[in-house]
């Protein structure tokens, strides 16, 4: 029988959710959770003798100690294959099921599986190294995630070719493979020439990476004189949360007046941001956009000014295309209120 | 957003926790900082001693902004 140990975060592992993203890692025996799904996708021919969850923030802030602790738990179970997620849109899980999935490939030399939704900035991180099975952006996707995840992995440890990425439904991982193609390559670059002046649907043989990197600005001359602003993705918002930001996967941003205010108090801000504890924020919001300690500055000439307003969305499954245009906007502002530098800060 | 902000010709840092996460969305300046649910604070600390720890890494991150940087950097 082929052995599975299965990783999980605090949530899916049944233990809670933001107040133990703090837990650290421990073991189940057998399966929990979407485990068991998994477990039955595998037709008999694999099973889940153990569960490691982990809190989402434990592992984010101890990467180093959670991934060994975590390694010594799947060793003792000298398993033939370790699966991880699907952690869907979560950044923090996302990022926890990439790391931990590369460092017990490496260490443990068997086959491992995970699966993400594609804007997950764990995917970035860990598809040139791992199969991620693409799921998804919620646990919806969770029936449809799981049968892929199971097939894959049971291929892997069974040491049968892996088909493309559409064959799968694993995220391309970059590598290019030798086929015999049945007709020869002058024919194919013609034919997809065609389409292209046609304006049909081709696809290309060769991909271009997409490498979306903006050089750095030149630094700040004087920051005595320059007027800051402060930008986050942490949510903090006016006590009330007066445009609704969503907790999750916002659809817009707030531009909020701090002028004369020295200091975020519990009375007067809060945090609209789901997926992560909000009691620290909602107790202090300095803690997120540091007002207070930026207006110290200001009054002692460190800075020349800190901008009237500050502008604030919730950077929680928040999509790509929609943080792209706040962040554009929100850049146009500042320029046009001769803004020279930004602060920005996530949670 | 960072890298929205970047491109439009504002030099930015990055305060947060998760600094792969940082890497991949292109920031350039990248200021770590102490947990996700508290970046620029720390409850266990006294309110002075938290304030003192916040405006250390403020400064951290307005010398990020007044430092060339070639490629992304992050300013430990």
């Amino acid at each position: 029988m082929i052995k599975v140990v299965h990783y999980l975060n605090q949530f899916f592992g049944q233990i809670g959710g933001e107040e133990k993203a703090h837990i650290e890692p421990f073991v189940k025996e057998g399966f929990v959770g979407p485990g068991m799904a998994l477990n039955a996708a595998f037709k008999g021919q694999a099973q889940i003798v153990a569960t490691v969850i982990c809190g989402d923030s434990y592992f984010a802030e101890n990467e180093e100690k959670a991934k060994n602790t975590i390694l010594e738990m799947v060793k003792k179970y000298e398993p033939d294959l370790f699966i991880a997620g699907p952690a869907f849109n979560a950044g923090r899980y996302g990022n926890a099921c990439g790391s931990i999935c590369k460092f017990v490939k490496e260490n443990l030399n068997i086959p491992v599986v995970t699966g993400m939704y594609i804007e997950n900035p764990g995917v970035d991180l860990y598809k040139k190294d791992l199969y991620i099975i693409s799921t998804k952006d919620s646990a919806a996707g969770m029936r449809d995630a799981i049968p892929k995840m199971a097939a894959l992995a049971l291929k892997l440890v069974n040491n049968q070719e892996i088909g493309s990425p559409e064959e799968e439904g694993y995220i391309e991982r970059g590598i290019r493979k030798n086929y015999f193609a049945e007709v020869r390559g002058s024919k194919r670059a013609v034919d997809m020439l065609v389409k292209k002046i046609r304006g049909e649907e081709f696809k290309t043989e060769f991909k271009m990476p997409d490498f979306d990197r903006v050089a750095p600005n030149p630094p700040v001359v004087d920051i005595t004189k320059a007027k800051i602003a402060l930008v986050t993705s942490g949510g903090i918002v006016p006590k009330g949360n007066p445009d609704k930001i969503e907790s999750s996967s916002a659809s817009k941003f707030g531009k909020y007046s701090i002028e004369g205010v020295d200091d975020l108090t519990s009375e007067t801000f809060e945090t609209a941001h789901g997926g992560y504890d909000p009691v620290y924020a909602n107790k202090d919001a300095d803690r997120v956009l540091p007002v207070d300690v930026l207006r110290e500055l200001e009054r002692e000439g460190k800075i020349g000014e800190l901008h009237k307003y500050y502008y604030a969305t919730v950077g929680n499954g928040t999509a790509v295309a929609n943080a792209k245009k706040f962040g554009q906007q929100i850049a146009r502002e500042l320029i046009a209120d001769g803004v020279q530098a930004v602060i920005l800060t996530s949670t | 957003m960072v890298k929205e902000i970047e491109r439009a010709g504002l030099p930015v840092v990055h305060m947060c926790t998760i600094v792969p996460i940082s890497k991949t969305v292109g920031a350039n300046r990248i200021v770590p900082t102490v947990a996700i649910p508290h970046p620029l604070g720390n409850p266990s600390l006294s309110h002075e001693d938290e304030k003192l720890l916040r405006r250390k890494l403020v400064e951290k991150a307005l010398k990020a902004l007044q430092t060339p940087v070639e490629e992304q950097t992050v300013f430990e």
